[in-house]
């Protein structure tokens, strides 16, 4: 206590100072908040994103240039090469159509289940959380009773209970999301119940905000990266349930989808007469899109996790903090 | 012009341990009256239920019983939506009072518009500019642009000041306002909202547990002791006069640099810390204690 050593160290403090005077200096524009939000270029985001791009773009455009994916010709099974690039299935159908058309289905199930099952979860987690008393007691048993019931064996149960000739692309995601939103909900849950304790919603209901505005405004802005990465994670469960279930059989039966391409692959024995060209490419591309999702969710992880933010913005003020120092 | 009268305003809380429940009284039958161009300090340690009584008077919370009655000069009472045109708080953390989403033009514009104190976006940013210059922000135009993590403490309690202050508030809740600021700033944020109070004839309810500022700065002292409010008086008269056993703690442990001073030199507090680590030097009684907190003569 009594004798004081100088610190030699320069201390955040200082480099917070330091940093503003530095942007200033500068006359840079302050970053708008919505620029904040945005995860900073990490080598697992530029991978992540250069995969996704890739397949969403596949997806987009492939269908436009190749050909008929449903064209049978008595050519079934050839390798990859001449007329075919990617090889026929035991029918003759042209593989890279095939695969092109089954990654636009199974892009379009993984986005209508990811929106809807963000809507759901937002909707229950967050209005919950916000409203506090028996709203969030009931939204939250129910979000619960929906977590605990296993989500496989239900989407069996309820794919297999809807005729087939019913079982459109909707149907399957509107079965995805409401068996996938229930985790979301209480991540969510979990947030705005820390963020509505925060002096800066009181301040706000202080000054007269309406609750709606409060929530729309003031708290979901700060919630934004947790539900992207919500939403990054319901696409990921979607694409991969989809092709679970459509390799089952029990898939939608007006679209194709990479499990689709799977089931008929294994019902035409394409392992067994080791036609690996019919089988892989499908495979591949799942693991790829589920790879990329996740690369990019750790890089949402960051924004959000204040503990893994901190260790690079903490480097970058050491920087600043030393160099105004030295001058 | 708006006074507040504060009438056995009580807040019990009701906490459920597992299978016990229990009742915290928190605020307990607290009366006062807030008059324009006025200052009442509200001291006392932490967890006394000062926060309470701001936040009830902010209507974050609802008062178990007692009344909190706003009027205006002529009697009309204040109430409904109007209520927060007239009363304001600024909280004790300023990191925490500030959207970290959204720019400082935000904060203070969203009163402006909500109270329909200004029409159209360029009279609206042009209030929002010279409210931040009224609590000394500057460059005004600068600052309006930037967001909360790019200011310092001291700026973003300025921020929160004028953001309370944009409604035409009259009433002024201030929850221990430079309690989280560093040192060498806090008499600054505080000559300006006392300046602020001059100029606007602001009622004031100044928070604190600092007993040197609640006297320069306020008219009247309560003392809060666990919920009560356990002496009350003139600010000049509660701090020099203490009756009370708790405000005669609050008052000796409160630091005084003068008498700190003084009473170091004349023990001629010889520094032992380097020879002897088993005492140490209280700076509040100007003793030397050993490790067991018995005081140890000085040689
Ligand atoms: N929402 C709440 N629920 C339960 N107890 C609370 C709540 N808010 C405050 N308290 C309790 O009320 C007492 C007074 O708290 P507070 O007004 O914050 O004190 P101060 O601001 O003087 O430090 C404390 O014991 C605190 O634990
Ligand atoms: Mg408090």
């Amino acid at each position: 206590m009594t004798n004081l050593t100088p610190t030699t160290e320069p201390s955040v403090a200082d480099a917070d100072e330091a940093l503003a005077a530095t942007a200033r200096e500068e006359g840079r524009k302050p970053r708008a908040g919505w620029r904040a939000m945005l995860p900073s270029m990490t080598p697992s985001l530029v991978i992540g994103f250069g995969i996704v791009a890739a397949i969403v773009l596949f997806g987009l455009l492939g269908p436009l240039f190749v050909q008929d994916p449903t064209t049978v010709r008595n050519s079934g099974l050839q390798p990859p090469g001449g007329g075919h690039l990617l090889g026929t299935t035991q029918t003759g159908q042209d593989v890279l159509a095939q695969l092109a058309f089954a990654t636009r289905g199974s892009l379009e199930i993984g986005l209508i289940v990811g929106v809807l099952a963000t809507l759901l979860s937002a909707f229950f987690g967050v209005l919950g959380a916000y409203l506090g008393g028996f709203a969030d007691e009931a939204f939250s048993l129910f979000s619960n009773v929906m977590l605990v019931i296993p989500g496989l064996p239900l989407v069996i149960v309820i794919s297999g209970f809807v005729p087939q000739e019913q079982r459109g692309l909707w149907t399957i995601a509107v079965v995805l999301a409401i068996t996938g939103w229930a985790a979301s909900a209480r991540v969510l849950r979990a947030q705005t119940l820390s963020l509505r304790n925060r002096d800066y919603v009181a301040a706000s209901r202080v000054a007269g905000e309406r609750s709606w505005r409060v929530i729309a405004v003031e708290i979901l802005p700060n919630l934004l990266p947790v539900i992207a990465s919500q939403f990054v994670f319901a696409v990921i469960f979607a694409i991969l349930s989809e092709a679970g279930l459509a390799f089952l059989g029990l898939g939608a039966s007006n679209s194709s989808t990479l499990g689709t391409m799977l089931f008929y692959a294994q019902n035409g024995f394409a392992l067994q007469l080791k036609a690996w060209w019919w089988f892989v490419p499908p495979g591949l591309i799942i693991a790829l899109l589920g790879c990329g999702l996740s690369l990019i969710n750790f890089s949402i992880d960051e924004i959000i996790n204040p503990k893994l933010r901190n260790v690079r913005a903490h480097a970058k003020r050491m920087r600043i903090a030393r160099k105004a120092a030295a001058r | 012009m708006t006074s507040v009268e504060v009438k056995n305003l009580t807040k019990e809380f009701h906490i459920r341990n597992g299978m016990k429940r229990s009742t915290l009284t928190a605020v307990d039958r607290v009366s006062f009256d807030l008059l324009p161009g006025r200052t009442v300090a509200l001291v006392g340690e932490s967890g006394s239920g000062k926060s309470t009584i701001a936040r009830m008077l902010a209507r974050l919370e609802k008062p178990t019983s007692g009344s909190i009655d706003v009027t205006l000069d002529d009697r009309t009472p204040v109430h409904g939506s109007v209520y927060r045109r007239h009363v304001q708080m600024v909280f004790q953390d300023p990191f925490a009072s500030l959207n970290p989403f959204h720019s400082i033009e935000h904060h203070v514009a969203r009163p402006l518009k909500i109270h329909r104190r200004t029409r159209g976006a360029a009279e609206t940013h042009e209030r929002v500019v010279h409210m931040l210059e009224r609590v000394n922000l500057s460059p005004a135009e600068d600052i309006a642009a930037r967001r909360p993590h790019e200011l310092s403490g001291g700026q973003r309690q300025r921020v929160a000041i004028a953001r309370a202050l944009a409604p035409g508030a009259q009433v002024l809740i201030a929850d221990e306002p430079v309690s989280m600021l560093d040192v060498s700033i806090r008499l600054g944020v505080l000559n300006l909202m006392a300046r602020l109070q001059r100029e606007d004839n602001l009622a004031v309810l100044y928070i604190t547990h600092d007993l040197a500022t609640a006297r320069h700065f306020s008219d009247e002292i309560l003392v809060l002791y666990r919920g009560r409010v356990v002496e009350r008086g003139p600010a000049d008269s509660v701090i020099l006069n203490p009756q009370h056993d708790y405000t005669k703690l609050l008052a000796a442990s409160a630091p005084d640099p003068e008498r700190m001073g003084k009473l170091v030199r004349a023990a001629g507090a010889p520094d032992r810390s380097g020879i002897d680590n088993s005492v140490s030097f209280n700076h509040y009684t100007g003793e030397w204690t050993s490790l067991d907190k018995r005081p140890v003569p000085v040689s």
